[in-house]
């Protein structure tokens, strides 16, 4: 065997490692309880089955879930485009007193643990009536540093003329802004707002905390709250987990090519 | 000859002349950061910090004055209690050995890609790789419990057919930790692994050349050409997920909730139990240990791999 082939070899058995827990897992969801308990296991479903999907969504609030997460993740999304942006322009294009110490407490916030400031946030949040709402898990995360990063980075490459030439023709910095810049920025903002939802969506620690009731929980809180409760009910509680991954998933699918170069600029910023 | 030196300032001053300040707008621009910033994260971290000498407890959140002042006692407290000093203790097993894995494997993936094989192959490889690390990591950890589950699993029952009695995983003691290591890995080394090809794809081919007419063999190559021209991205990633993995937690919440025995609680855990109990003052003290160890380790990183 030439060394190529050992090379292919390798790399297939470690996506064969990779993949077993995904693969598995989604085939078992479509399983009944007994089957899944069946030793030996079967690989494929003897008998296709929807009853874990059914029972999850009868027994938990998933669907709920489901549009809390979406609803969280968009809003996040939304402002962390905005905001980032805006930020990012005044790093690259507006020279102003304070810029470099400001810059330097971007680079701070990346490095706070969400663990330490976790309390104290909380209580804000409780101070401002924000518990148990979507504002209160949101909020926290409406502009990140990674965000002002990657888009400093992108809108400091748009040619200085060109903001230069529309200032000389009177226009105001928002207008630039709104206008000139952001129009050049899609590839960067299609990074960023895949990057937000997916950081978003997996998000489990803060909105943890800030939602108590059942109707305000995100996906993985509700299946991790399950999952307490339900330990060894395996069929109900994969399926849940493939309710939450999967959609990551599929979107990957299709936009792999901006979460790759996301991941890229992150190393490379 | 100073008159040479002052005209080309001249010139250059009137080439370049200073960029115009738009302090005013650009606050305005700003703003949104800075108000976050200030309200969510510095003010946290000081009221964190303050709140560390003092005995608060979550029923005094509306009664922020009734609490007092302890000084340094819940600092003093950490270092006595068990629990505490085995969370430290599983935190420090947990980056020293999980942090080489994820770069060995994602540096080993990133080399087998980057070795001249096919292009849509090698995207293939890339996406699946890099899929863990995008996914939820509680739909993980229940994946996992099940697939590890000592009757249901098929991880024991692949074990049994071979002949071999698989243990209990996560309920062993010893065994715990390193699964959620193990799992750690598989699930991050596809973040490391792509920003390790997009640093080896910039390596110049001239190098290897100039190293290959100079007689040096495949791994003198790697040694001596790849892992210097790596030197940053392994920097970057190195201080990236050390960072990251100082505070992990979520693993072992949905795993084996710090279990059995408190084998698998990590700092993070330990500070969001004191939490849940209520105990503000005590857990702000251990955030605080946590923010310096992490913020001594990036510096101590960034001083260690600085250019010579």
């Amino acid at each position: 065997m030439t060394r190529r082939m050992w090379t292919y070899a390798g790399l297939a058995a470690g996506l064969v490692l990779v993949a077993f827990p995904f693969g598995w897992t989604l085939l078992a969801s479509f399983k009944p309880e007994s089957e899944i308990r069946r030793d030996p296991p079967t690989f494929l479903p003897d008998q296709w089955t929807f009853a874990n999907y059914a029972g999850l969504f009868e027994r938990t609030q998933m669907d709920q879930a489901f549009f809390n997460s979406t609803v969280v993740a968009l809003a996040a999304v939304a402002g962390n485009l905005l905001f980032c942006s805006m930020v990012g322009y005044a790093f690259a294009k507006l020279p102003f007193r304070g810029r470099n110490v400001l810059f330097g407490l971007v680079l701070v916030q990346l490095m706070v643990p969400a663990i330490v400031v976790m309390i104290p946030q909380f209580v804000l949040i409780a101070s401002f009536g924000l518990v148990n709402t979507f504002l209160g898990i949101i909020l926290p995360t409406i502009v990140t540093p990674l965000g002002i990063f990657l888009m400093r980075q992108f809108i400091a490459d748009i040619p200085d003329e060109l903001v230069h030439a529309a200032r000389v023709d009177g226009a105001r910095e928002f207008r630039i802004f709104f206008q000139i810049v952001l129009p050049l920025c899609k590839p960067a903002l299609a990074t960023l707002g895949l990057i937000t939802f997916f950081t978003s969506w997996n998000g489990f620690i803060w909105p943890a905390v800030v939602a108590q009731s059942e109707d305000m929980y995100t996906l993985p809180v509700a299946l991790a709250i399950f999952s307490n409760a339900q330990a060894t009910q395996y069929g109900l509680l994969i399926a849940g987990a493939v309710v939450v991954v999967l959609p990551i998933l599929v979107i990957f699918l299709f936009l792999q090519r901006y979460f790759v170069q996301g991941t890229t600029f992150t190393g490379l910023k | 000859m100073v008159a040479t030196v002052e005209a080309r300032a001249a010139r250059a001053a009137v080439a370049t002349p200073r960029p115009l300040r738009r302090t005013g707008i650009a606050w305005v621009f700003v703003a949104p950061f800075v108000v976050v910033f200030a309200v969510f994260w510095a003010g946290p971290l000081l009221v964190g910090l303050g709140m560390s000498f003092t005995d608060m407890r979550s029923t005094d959140v509306r009664n922020p004055l009734g609490v007092d002042l302890v000084g340094l006692r819940n600092y003093l407290r950490l270092f006595d209690d068990e629990l505490m000093r085995k969370a430290a203790f599983n935190t420090l097993v947990f980056v020293v050995t999980t942090l080489p894995l994820t770069l060995g494997l994602g540096l080993a993936a990133a080399v087998a890609l980057n070795s001249g094989i096919a292009r849509l192959p090698a995207a293939f490889f890339r996406l699946g790789y890099y899929l863990p690390y995008i996914t939820s990591i509680i739909g993980i950890a229940v994946a996992w419990r099940f697939l590890l589950d000592p009757e249901a699993g098929p991880v024991n029952q692949l074990l049994a057919a071979v002949g071999v009695d698989g243990p209990s995983w996560l309920a062993d003691e010893t065994l715990a930790l390193p699964v959620i290591i193990v799992m750690t890995a598989w699930r991050s080394f596809g973040f490391d692994m792509v920003i390790f090809l997009a640093a080896l794809q910039g390596i110049p081919k001239e190098l290897y050349e100039a190293a290959e007419v100079d007689g040096a063999g495949r791994w003198e190559r790697f040694r001596w050409v790849t892992l210097p021209m790596l030197r940053p991205a392994l920097l970057f990633c190195t201080v990236y997920s050390s960072i990251g993995f100082t505070q992990f937690m979520e693993e072992p919440l949905v795993m084996t909730k710090g279990g059995p025995a408190g084998a698998t609680t990590s700092a993070s855990l330990a500070i969001y139990n004191q939490f849940g109990s209520g105990n503000f003052g005590y857990a702000g003290a251990a955030a605080t240990v946590l923010f310096t160890v992490i913020a001594a380790l990036a510096f101590l990183q960034f001083r260690l791999a600085r250019p010579r």
